[in-house]
């Protein structure tokens, strides 16, 4: 159940002690959170901007800077999604180097997190599981399913009761068991810390959590890349576990180090619905911890009340000159609106928290026009329709006929066009 | 007035592989000093320098986050079930 390598292994940041690699995510002294620790040293001879352009199109271009077992063919071509400026939406909002990246498209599933499962399930099968899993609000589910299905492993996953059902499908489509929790996530998330402790199974998020959260460094790798090799001024990004946004900084900061990119100081912005907003709470009031919260938001895959990456995620917030917002569930609908109707982006619930909290931070000022911001999308709306239910009424129908569709077009422009709303904008 | 004490594996190293117990304390200050005593390597794992709870573990009374009942303020019942777990960090 361990492997060695001479590039990485677990380390515990509160106190320093290294652990090899084995399926293990906390320290088993001061009981933080373990991360992957990389030679950047011994790395650096493989990498450069021309190694990794030679790559494939998928996050495997980035494969010397992930935690991948010797051996370790890839298979699905994972990431790589699109960064797309975002004029129309910057207009609206007086940006003028906004940037979208945009894992609504991510392959196979349609969320980042088929760049964490990828990474994870290398390493599950490194570890000789034949059993994989996860607590999931749902994308993590879809991913975990998809992928596992594809590699012949089993599967059971984890969801609370009242997850929506589009997800729930999404899941079982692949086969996979799926167990439904009378609880929250962080319910959820609890029981599965003690089933990893009682069955050998890899679950993504529990123990196999230090390598599953390396594969959400690929967004900053691509962001850096697709910038032409140059770092942002700002990156918003959606916060649940606080995970990815300190991935994103981690990949930054290896690329400097690599000589890859040119250093520069990025801010980071994280974005959480009102409903569950406990590490926006601790930014906003300064502090180094986080109080829990009972989550109570549509924003479902943002849902954890109980972030054990929050401290981190916060201290890093602050300490790069960033900020946090959090936005009501009516402001998240018409972030989804909004990113749909400017970009032809159609985004889940988390999308829309981002959106709607990157206008506030433009209308608040703490982000200015003029610098290059990117906006990390990391699901896709159609996993979410429910959120917009009751938002376009079903519209009459007409004979197929020119003239009735003349007088139904002429009836439709007569009554004007609202003024749309500006979301985040108070 | 007992409560029963759930522990998570890492932390049976400390109490001769035993992973539930019962203890009489009050609140979790109690529960502390309790642990101090019947396993005292346990308690020095537990908490930091200062003798604070280490904030990487969480305490659970019934399914409840105990920060959510009041914290140290709260008040043991007859048969509540209370459960250490290191924080794992989510990811939906």
């Amino acid at each position: 159940m361990a492997y060695s390598c001479r590039t990485y292994e677990l380390h515990c940041n509160e106190c320093g002690r290294s652990f090899g690699n084995q399926p293990l995510s906390a320290c088993d002294v001061c009981l933080a959170p373990l991360e992957v620790h990389y030679d950047l040293e011994a790395i650096r001879p493989h990498v450069s901007r021309a190694s990794i352009a030679a790559g494939p199109f998928n996050i495997w271009r980035y494969k010397a800077l992930l935690p991948l077992p010797d051996g370790f063919e890839p298979d699905l071509p994972v990431g790589f999604t699109p960064l797309v400026r975002a004029s129309s939406l910057g207009r609206r909002i007086g940006a003028e180097k906004l940037y979208i990246k945009n894992d609504a498209v991510c392959f196979p599933t349609l969320s980042f997190k088929d760049r964490v499962v990828s990474v994870a399930l290398a390493n599950a099968q490194a570890f000789g599981f034949t059993t994989v899993g996860c607590s999931s609000t749902g994308n993590l589910a879809n991913a975990v399913a998809a992928q596992a299905a594809r590699l012949g492993l089993k599967a059971t996953i984890l969801v609370p009761a009242d997850l929506e059902p589009a997800k729930i499908l999404n899941t079982l489509v692949y086969g996979a068991r799926l167990v439904r929790v009378e609880g929250n996530y962080d319910h959820v998330n609890r029981l599965c810390t003690q089933i990893a402790e009682e069955y050998r199974w890899g679950l993504v998020n529990v123990n196999l959590r230090p390598y599953y959260a390396e594969g959400s460094k690929t967004v900053g790798y691509e962001i850096a890349e697709q910038l032409g090799w140059r770092l942002p001024d700002n990156i918003v990004c959606p916060m649940a576990g606080g995970s990815l946004i300190r991935k994103i900084r981690k990949a930054f900061k290896e690329l400097i180090a690599l000589g890859l990119v040119e250093e520069k100081p990025v801010r980071f912005f994280g974005a959480q619905a009102t409903g569950c907003s406990p590490i926006a709470q601790s930014v906003k009031q300064g502090l180094d911890y986080i109080e829990p919260q009972r989550p109570n938001t549509i924003a479902r895959s943002l849902a954890i009340g109980n972030p054990a990456d929050g401290p981190a995620a916060s201290k890093m917030i602050q300490d790069t000159g960033g900020y946090a917002e959090d936005v009501s569930d009516l402001e998240v609908v018409s972030g989804i609106q909004e990113l749909a109707e400017t970009e032809g982006i159609f985004t889940e619930t988390a999308g829309g928290v981002t959106t709607a909290v990157t206008a506030r931070l433009y209308a608040h000022g703490r982000i200015t026009r003029d610098q290059v911001t990117v906006s990390v999308i990391t699901g896709n709306g159609l996993k979410t329709t429910d959120a917009l239910a009751g938002s376009y009424p079903t519209e009459q129908s007409i004979r197929p006929r020119l003239a009735d569709f003349t007088a139904y077009i002429q009836q439709l422009e007569q009554v004007s066009e609202p003024e749309l709303a500006t979301v985040g904008a108070y | 007035m007992p409560i029963q004490v759930t522990l998570p594996t890492a932390f049976t190293r400390h109490t001769g592989g035993k992973k539930t117990f019962n203890s009489g304390a009050e609140n979790l200050p109690g529960l502390l000093s309790d642990i101090d005593q019947t396993f005292p390597a346990l308690g020095t794992q537990i908490k930091d320098e200062q003798g604070q709870l280490r904030r990487f573990v969480n305490i659970y009374v019934n399914d409840e986050d105990i920060r959510f009942l009041g914290g140290e303020t709260y008040a043991f019942q007859d048969g509540d079930e209370v459960m250490l777990i290191p924080s794992i960090a989510g990811g939906r």
